[in-house]
């Protein structure tokens, strides 16, 4: 049975009409084409697929499209365009965090979560703030230092 | 500091963080058809018959039957099928595929396809394997005379287990075919690899087959052969389908369960020692190849090779064999197959330093090679081992000898601490003749008139930054801005064969290649012209001719150098470890650059110290691996490991670009030994396995308890 589901995307508000058991990962790639949501299992063991949903950090294929009305979703496309991925963008450049890519989008969008709650994270926190994405090329040594050097450079924008 | 190893924005920095970059499951063209695998659920069986479901308009299948040319990937030894044919051979063996416009329906109907089957005795463990693919042996000196006059002779078997590459980006290819010629896309390592595997396995003229890497997340070696067999399958189910494109794209669970991992060994090894060195070692080593030989061969050519660790023995006996079972066909994972052989030597020199009352590191370094000496193979160490110096710098980072002091007194509290310390090497590229006789590299340099200089190659960015650091040579050799050089993901119709990106070789070989290209481009340049400088590769003058069937001669050109220190603690009312240091310091020449060398070193470095622990895979007697998901294979996370403190050492290799040598699979190689190494002196005991496990940590425990009681 189709749903009209509206909630607000990347800032823009849509109205999705489809199943409410849909996953909110194959919606958001195959209905509104942001694949910069990547899919690393499904499961909800990767974070590969982690978007912003009113304000928290979830992994999309574990969201239903059930829950999603009303709600804020932000992807790696939307959030690219906001003075916090610049900064974010380019302390992840300097230390050449991105390797092959395919879990960063999910771990700047965590990373971005991270600054929101400390502004001046401490390793720990960094680190306990990413441990849902997994990464397998970096080690995380460069997406830590990333987040550290972001902090400074972005003071006062979180 | 050389200024090309200063470190820059990546050139695929900006699609990689701003989501915009294309990997295969992102397109999204008109018509595109989904493809599912019907795969065998038998280790061994004989196929009866297919009996399909009523299939709606639309959709169809593709099995044996539709392959054009022969129904076999050309990887080595062409002995894997397409699609299997009158029997499977392990469960997963793909029997045919399903096609449609519809993702859920195509699922829909491929489980519901019925293949009848008589299901045959299977070999399921390395044990029991009774058919060897391939066996080699190699030796000098007088072994038995050795271990006669011997003032002790040791003898242990290592095991190590199944290591998945767990790439975050599954296994997925797109083909279409049309006006008669067949285009591959997708997430792949080798591009030439799967150009040949089409032309055999299609039919077709070279011209009617082309190949495109896209976006790629992560390879590994996991996309070096497996996309051989997933492009011939998808090119066939793409020519019955008239143009529309067709992809495969593996969910997480199919990828592990069915797709090339590291070969799980079984080693032998007895070491003869005298006055304190080692006089000979007798080696017995043993990889479960999985049911088809795919990379078996090569793999365990570089094993074998790597076998006797970083140390002088003078009589030697390597034998080593790559054992059929009706499991997964094990394939290549960054280390090749020194993993394995790293892992049990440097546990093997641990025991007897333990045995002789002396410090692993001190005995371990008085029998390692040095310059000029005779490698396993008879070759030479042609330039400097710098592992004296890099293992000094490891034991000043780390505080080793307080530490292993410390620790070497009985501990008896609930937690306990070890340290342990391994050195290793990497050979350096393609092992013996490979890049001479069967890769003859070919790279060209187009500068166009406007001034930018593309560089065409069949590297393939997976993550290692080899679109930069092949840039940064040419533009510093060209004197030109980084802009000006750029390179695309490789497509075989555009880019000449540069070989495969595996061995550590894309830089060493290919970035050397090019940098002399752009030395003739610079001698030639004319403004405002087009032109194109094509290089091939030749072989240095210095380096001793191997012979693969002897084992003689220079297997690698040169070697990368490693010593890591690893310390642990554990808690021994659960057996749970937890890695509270990790230390290393590499030496892979001069790097391109700074950053992306040391995102190598430590990315590498901790699939290593996964691979001895928490990286746990196993297949039951049926043949089937049970791990098969990221819940129940942890690899690990960016809490389960203290910061890794890597150095870099620079010996400059003279005929590597600027004197770089192989990175990427160095920092892998001889990790878990470390780790293991600390694990054994917290638990007092001997450890000939992994991974090794909490459980397997209270088991030791409790054993202790009992010696004691
Ligand atoms: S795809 Fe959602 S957590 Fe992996
Ligand atoms: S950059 Fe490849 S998985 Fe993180």
């Amino acid at each position: 049975m189709d749903n009209s589901i509206e909630f607000i995307l990347n800032g823009q508000p849509v109205t999705y009409r489809g199943s409410a058991t849909a996953r909110l990962l194959d919606v958001l790639r195959d209905t509104y084409r942001q694949t910069g949501v990547k899919c690393g299992c499904k499961e909800g063991e990767c974070g590969a697929c982690s978007i912003i949903l009113d304000g928290r950090l979830v992994n999309s294929c574990m969201v239903a499209m059930g829950r999603v009305g009303g709600s804020d979703v932000l992807t790696i496309e939307g959030y690219a365009l906001t003075p916090q991925f610049k900064v974010l963008d380019a302390a992840y450049a300097s230390v050449s965090a991105a390797q092959c890519g395919y879990c960063i989008p999910g771990m700047l969008l965590a990373s971005e979560c991270v600054l929101r709650t400390h502004p001046n994270p401490t390793e720990e926190q960094i680190r306990e703030g990413i441990s849902g994405n997994l990464c397998r090329c970096t080690g995380y040594n460069a997406i830590v230092k990333a987040v550290q050097s972001a902090a400074k450079e972005g003071a006062g924008l979180w | 500091m050389l200024d090309i190893s200063r470190s820059v924005a990546k050139k695929d920095h900006a699609p990689k963080t701003n989501g915009s970059a294309m990997y295969v499951g992102d397109f999204a063209p008109d018509g595109l058809l989904y493809g599912q695998l019907v795969r065998s659920p038998y280790a061994r069986a004989k196929v009866l018959g297919i009996t399909l479901p009523p299939l709606p308009e639309g959709y169809f299948t593709v099995d044996a039957s539709d392959v054009p040319g022969v129904n076999q990937v050309h990887i080595v030894k062409d002995d894997t099928p397409v699609f299997a044919e009158d029997t499977v051979e392990f469960i997963g063996d793909p029997v045919l595929m399903l096609v449609g416009p519809n993702e859920e329906e195509v699922a829909r109907l491929a489980a519901a396809v019925q293949v009848a089957y008589e299901p045959l005795p299977a070999v399921t463990d390395i044990q029991s394997a009774d058919t060897a693919f391939f066996t080699y042996q190699f030796g000098r000196g007088d072994v038995a005379q050795a271990f006669h006059t011997a003032d002790k002779v040791y003898e242990e078997s290592f095991e190590t287990g199944y290591q998945e590459q767990a790439y975050l980006e599954t296994q997925g290819l797109m083909a279409d075919y049309v006006d008669g010629k067949v285009t591959v896309h997708g997430s792949l390592q080798c591009p030439y690899y799967i150009h040949g595997a089409l032309i055999k396995a299609l039919g077709l003229s070279p011209d009617r087959v082309r190949v495109v890497q896209d976006a790629t997340g992560g390879g590994f070696g996991g996309k070096e052969d497996y996309p051989s067999i997933l492009a011939c399958q998808v090119a066939v189910a793409a020519i019955k389908a008239n143009g529309k494109p067709v992809r495969v794209w593996f969910g997480r669970r199919e990828d592990i369960e069915f797709t090339s991992k590291r070969h799980p060994s079984l080693c032998v090894y007895k070491v003869a020692v005298k006055d304190g060195r080692v006089t000979a070692m007798d080696i017995d080593v043993t990889f479960n190849a999985g049911a088809y030989t795919t990379l078996s061969a090569v793999v365990l050519q570089r094993g074998i090779i790597a076998s006797p660790g970083v140390y002088e023995v003078p009589n030697l006996r390597v034998q080593g064999r790559a054992v059929k079972t009706n499991t997964v066909p094990n394939g290549a994972y960054r280390g090749f197959g020194a993993p394995q052989t790293f892992f049990a030597v440097e546990m093997m020199m641990d025991h007897i330093a333990r045995d002789r009352g002396e410090d692993p590191l001190k005995f371990k370094l008085a029998n390692a090679s040095v310059q000029g000496a005779m490698t396993s193979t008879s070759g030479r160490y042609h330039f400097p081992v710098p592992l004296p110096r890099m293992a000094e710098t490891v034991r000043h980072m780390s505080g080793y000898d307080q530490k292993w002091q410390a620790y070497a007194a009985p501990q008896t509290g609930r937690y306990r601490k070890g340290i342990g310390m391994s050195i290793w090497f990497h050979g350096a590229g393609f092992t013996g003749s490979g890049e001479r006789d069967h890769i003859k590299a070919v790279t060209k340099l187009h500068k166009y008139a406007d001034g930018r200089v593309e560089i065409l190659a069949s590297q393939a960015e997976i993550g290692q930054g080899i679109c930069t650091t092949l840039c940064k040579i040419v533009a510093n050799e060209l004197n030109l801005p980084l802009d000006s050089v750029f390179y695309e993901y490789p497509d075989t119709d555009r880019v000449p064969d540069s070989g495969p990106t595996v061995a550590s070789r894309s830089l060493m070989t290919v970035g050397e290649l090019l940098r002399r290209a752009a030395i003739r481009l610079r001698s030639q340049w004319r403004d405002g012209e087009e032109q194109v400088v094509e290089e091939h590769f030749t072989e240095p003058d210095f380096v001793i001719p191997f012979h693969i069937e002897t084992f003689e001669g220079d297997a690698y050109p040169t070697y990368a150098w490693a010593a890591c220190a690893a310390e642990v603690t554990v808690d021994t009312l659960t057996g749970v470890n937890s890695l509270t240091g990790v230390w290393a310091c590499f030496d892979v020449g001069t790097p391109m650059d700074e950053n992306i060398v040391m995102g190598q070193m430590e990315g590498g470095l901790l699939q290593g110290l996964g691979y001895a622990s928490m990286e746990q895979m196993a297949a039951d007697r049926q043949g089937r691996i049970r791990n098969n998901s990221f819940t129940d294979y942890i690899i690990p996370t960016s809490v389960d490991v203290p910061v890794m403190q890597v150095k870099l050492h620079v010996e400059e290799y003279p005929h590597g670009p600027y004197g770089a040598k192989g990175a990427g699979e160095l920092p892998l190689v001889g990790a878990a030994a470390a780790y293991m190494a600390a694990m054994e002196q917290a638990l007092g005991a001997n450890i000939r396995h992994i991974p090794f496990s909490a459980e397997d940590a209270l088991h030791i425990l409790t054993e202790n308890q009992k010696e004691v009681r």
